[in-house]
């Protein structure tokens, strides 16, 4: 059963990925793309009952596992990924009636927009460390055009930077994963259980710690370079500014998730093996410093999309120093933080999409008065910005607080350096978004109706985690948070 | 002690590895960075081999073909192909001078060897100090991706990362599960046909392959 | 027994001193004649080099007259030099009494002498050439001394000793291993032993170009019984460095003290390896093209990056 279950999440986004490269440019393709995600979604949420209701499971001998850890990205990359697929059809129309992309260029975006998101779900439910990075690659290669997708110089600098550095970087998580593959054979034997992660869970403790210790460092800076640490993270902001907004949304909400998870998967065999906090250590050092530094980066921003770039890298920071100082509070924080920031940050590239569309420039000084214009898109923008702030009602907030209090308790001198880093990013953002949000302007009205549904659910969801969380929510994070430990 | 002569032979082509990733970074023209990354894909298809041998591991074979297949005739024969397309047949233009790469790249090699050494001291028979070499080669391709300004060679030096990480997953560890290995072989396959898609890209945008233009996206 | 063997000991190290000595310029003509060949020219001969030696020792010495004693003395000394250092390298057997006394360092350090004192004769008269020329030397031998380092501490780690004879004793009389190690140093030592001897593509021995030439701008000079005994010098040297070569890469059967069994052989074999030797120095300057002195630089790299990998991979790999 569970293999169904699993198959069909899996199969739908490659059988709309096949189907799109065949009818792609059709006028039908954007809402066949909505469709497949749609049903992606569905799929997930079967899993994630079932996963929730009956504990970890494998599934095709062993190939892939899901518990509760990534059966919760799993619906969360399915959500956001049907959200941004509804986003993306009128917001590539208008794109289309500005004359910027093609058909051709269409139908490159759909199908591949579907093996973006097979590639993911592989990574996610694999049970193999080989296969993660396999599925890791084929999500940066089926990105990289997408980011060039305008083809423009800056699209191109853009997505050759991102190539590069991911191709770097992962080429440094291979050699990670083939140094635990090496550890692992001399405990596990030769052939292919030695790569399955449930079975280096289960003989974590025998792992020679020399080994894994150099493996992590390598796997950490080399999912790290994709999740966007400091000081590995200038593709990000790049390919976030000059690829299309949806394409900004997933790579931001989703593919940074997904890279994360990998290198929590890492830590929980590293922690097996060395026995102290080595791992951890190393994870909170890179969060913190990317907090650090990309919430002083915010106020260089001109470039709107650059800017929410580096709030990404700021929470992508918070989120590994949360897992790096562990415990179940710590972890619940980052599982926690991960869902709100994916939801709140896909809804701000929603609003923001809309915004340069009007305005015609990404350009910070140029956008003035969103409210004036499109009442929506000014609310959208002003509540995304409140809420990615950690504004109270917002469940960033939530996450936020639980994230610092547990560092006062644990480490202490952590909780300045994070203090300032969000006052400071705080400061930057909301000194930057007021005259956008509430400023004059001249802009014009869109040629199509903006979708801006998917700004407020996301939002509305963010601000519900922020009041109130379900029992059941809470009990599923509760149980993944413990599972990592 | 003796070492059986297998295994010297391994150590060899390792040896020889190490130095045709010099030889890499040393090169100013691109055809013959192409010929070496050929070479490179040579002597790891029969040290793939020998290790297959030796250990009697069956899957290895088909690695070693697959290896033989892309690395030294198909994707040597794409990059030919793309260079008469796009007529770059140039000397590479290099960031720092090429003595001082080189001493960059020693510094390197000593900086892996140093950092594989106690892994080294684990391993057991054939794979001692192979991993090291393979570490080494890893690191002196990012020093070429990095020194290099064209995009053909720093797409050279992507492959030639590669490569050795191939070397690291075949002979240090007598090869990754084959499932693995088809999953790399295949993303570097696509990952060359999107580079080659790219270099049209970027000539038709830049009117040349020089990375030099692309460095216009800055923080301001 | 033990004053047999010391009394055949020092009777093999008179032999060699002589052998080498004489054989010398043999080896020189030797090359030069497979130049010839291969250049499809009848060529000179292979005792030309005696011929030469001959005639420029029966013609009278011209000095400028505001030479010192040190451009006297200078090839004196050189010639000297060569000749211990062609003296201590296990050329004919292992262990001579000589070569105990000096081990791998001293022999660079010998070559080191030779060539202070012949830079500072260049010197000496003060015209363009010779600074030219000392100059050249200085850079070419700064950059080629650091990698014959390399290259003999690489073959040291192996056999846990500087001096030479252990070394040849430990590569010859071991079971045949693959040294990945001294793969590389062969080939660095190869770099070197062409800079050295002031072949191409570094040098040319046989031009008078004033653009490219280092050695000869050096002796320009020097005429007479002193140019004959700098060109026997060279002669010395580049028999010293091709069986430096030998002794560290093939010293297999190479005939130990006291084995009277094993030297006829050893002979031949040496005489086979030096022919070898030879023709393959002639082969490589045919087919390789003298370059500009200031790429040279670059080449030498290249032997000290060989070296220095060999010793790496020593250390990694121990093999």
């Amino acid at each position: 059963m569970i293999d169904l279950q699993l198959l069909a999440l899996l199969l739908i986004p490659l059988l709309g990925g096949g189907l799109l490269a065949v009818f792609g440019s059709r006028s039908w393709a954007a809402e066949l793309n909505s469709l497949m995600s749609f049903l992606t979604f569905a799929a997930s949420v079967v899993l994630t009952v079932r996963v929730i209701d009956s504990g970890p499971q494998v599934a095709f001998s062993e190939q892939f596992f899901i518990d509760q850890f990534n059966v919760f990205l799993v619906a969360l990359t399915a959500f956001v990924a049907f959200t941004t697929s509804l986003f993306s059809r009128p917001y590539m129309r208008i794109e289309q009636h500005h004359g910027k992309l093609t058909t051709g260029m269409l139908h490159l975006y759909y199908s591949m927009y579907q093996l973006f998101t097979f590639a993911m779900l592989i990574a996610l439910t694999t049970n193999n460390m080989g296969i993660v990075w396999v599925a890791m690659e084929a999500a940066t290669l089926t990105t990289v055009l997408l980011v060039s997708l305008y083809r423009t110089p800056a699209s191109l600098e853009a997505a050759w930077k991102y190539f590069i550095l991911c191709g770097v970087g992962i080429a440094l998580a291979l050699f990670g994963t083939i140094l635990l593959y090496f550890a692992a054979e001399r405990v596990l034997g030769q052939g292919g259980t030695a790569l399955l992660w449930t079975h280096l869970n289960d003989v974590k403790g025998e792992l020679e710690p020399t080994v894994l210790k150099l493996a992590f460092i390598f796997l950490l800076v080399g999912y790290g370079t994709k999740v966007g640490l400091v000081p590995l993270h200038s593709w990000l902001p790049d390919a976030h500014a000059e690829g299309p907004t949806p394409v900004s949304a997933v790579l931001s909400g989703l593919l940074l998730n997904v890279a994360l998870c990998a290198v929590v998967r890492s830590k929980v065999l590293v922690d097996g093996s060395l026995g102290n906090h080595f791992a951890g250590n190393l994870m909170m050092g890179f969060g913190l410093l990317s907090v650090l530094v990309a919430s002083f980066s915010l106020f260089r921003q001109k470039d709107i999309k650059r800017m929410f770039a580096y709030s990404s890298i700021e929470h992508m920071g918070l989120i590994t120093f949360a897992f790096g100082m562990g415990g179940p509070v710590a972890t619940f924080a980052g599982m926690l933080h991960m869902t709100v920031h994916s939801l709140t940050k896909s809804a701000i590239f929603f609003a923001v999409g809309h915004a340069v569309q009007k305005v015609g420039t990404q350009q910070m000084d140029s956008i003035r008065g969103m409210l004036q214009v499109s009442p929506t898109v000014g609310w959208g923008l002003a509540l995304g910005t409140f809420a990615i702030l950690g504004m109270p009602p917002f469940g960033v907030f939530a996450s936020e607080f639980l994230i610092i209090t547990t560092a006062m308790h644990e480490y202490p001198w952590a909780t300045p350096i994070l203090l300032v880093s969000l006052g400071v990013a705080f400061a930057a953002i909301f000194g930057k978004m007021q005259p956008i949000v509430f400023g004059e302007t001249t802009a014009k009205p869109l040629p199509h109706p903006p979708a801006l549904v998917p700004v407020f659910v996301h939002l509305l969801l963010v601000l519900m985690l922020g009041l109130y969380m379900p029992p059941y929510l809470a009990d599923w994070y509760r149980q993944a948070a413990a599972l990592l430990g | 002690m003796h070492i059986p002569f297998t295994l010297q032979f391994i150590n060899l082509l390792a040896a020889l590895l190490l130095l045709v990733s010099f030889a890499m970074l040393a090169q100013r023209r691109i055809l013959s960075l192409v010929n070496l990354f050929a070479w490179q894909g040579a002597l790891l298809a029969l040290s793939t081999f020998i290790v297959a041998y030796s250990s009697n591991q069956h899957h290895l074979y088909y690695s070693a073909g697959l290896t033989l297949l892309l690395k030294v005739l198909l994707l040597p024969w794409l990059l030919h192909r793309l260079m008469r397309k796009l007529n770059v047949r140039w000397d590479v233009e290099t960031l720092i001078n090429i003595p001082t790469t080189m001493l960059f790249g020693i510094a390197l090699v000593i900086f892996a060897f140093n950092l594989a050494a106690p892994i080294s001291q684990l391993a057991e028979g054939i794979t001692r100090g192979l991993i090291g070499i393979a570490l080494a080669c890893v690191l002196l391709s990012l020093l070429m991706m990095l020194t290099r300004r064209k995009a053909v060679t720093q797409v050279v030096a992507f492959l030639s990362l590669e490569n050795g990480l191939f070397f690291a997953a075949t002979s240090a560890t007598q090869g990754m599960p084959l499932v693995v290995e088809l999953g790399i072989a295949l993303d570097v396959l696509v990952a060359t046909f999107i580079f080659g898609i790219f270099f049209f890209q970027i000539r038709e945008t830049f009117d040349s392959l020089d990375i030099g233009h692309m460095e216009k996206l800055k923080d301001d | 027994m033990e004053n047999y063997d010391l009394i055949f000991a020092i009777l093999f190290q008179l032999a060699q001193l002589v052998v080498v000595v004489l054989a010398a310029p043999l080896l020189t003509g030797w090359v030069n004649q497979c130049q010839a060949w291969l250049q499809n020219r009848s060529g000179a001969g292979v005792l030309q080099p005696y011929r030469v030696l001959h005639k420029l020792f029966h013609k009278d010495a011209v000095i400028a007259h505001n030479a010192s004693p040190l451009f006297r003395v200078t090839p004196y000394i050189v010639f000297g030099c060569m000749w211990l250092a062609a003296a201590i390298i296990p050329i004919i057997a292992v262990d001579l009494p000589f070569s105990q006394a000096a081990d791998v360092i001293a022999l660079v350090g010998v070559f080191a002498v030779a060539r202070v004192f012949i830079s500072l004769a260049a010197m000496d008269i003060g015209t363009a050439f010779g600074s030219l020329g000392a100059r050249r030397e200085m850079l070419v031998s700064f950059l080629a001394e650091p990698a014959l380092l390399m290259v003999l501490f690489t073959a040291s780690m192996i056999s846990h000793s500087t001096q030479l004879p252990r070394i040849v004793e430990t590569l010859a009389h071991h079971q045949f291993v693959l040294y990945p190690s001294l793969a590389f140093a062969a080939l660095a030592f190869i770099i070197v032993l062409l800079a050295e001897n002031a072949r191409i593509p570094v040098d040319n021995p046989s031009t008078h170009l004033e653009l490219t030439m280092i050695h000869e701008a050096m002796i320009l000079e020097y005429s007479a019984r002193h140019l004959a005994l700098i060109e026997w010098a060279s002669s010395l040297k580049l028999f010293a460095y091709i069986s430096i070569g030998i002794a560290l890469f093939v010293p297999h059967g190479i005939a130990e003290v006291g084995h009277w069994a094993g030297l006829p052989l050893g002979i031949v074999l040496l005489l086979l390896k030096l022919m070898l030797a030879g023709a393959g120095l002639a082969v490589l300057e045919t087919v390789m093209a003298k370059m500009r002195i200031f790429r040279a630089p670059e080449f030498l790299g290249t032997a000290f990056l060989l070296a220095v990998l060999g010793l790496l991979i020593h250390f990694l790999l121990g093999a």
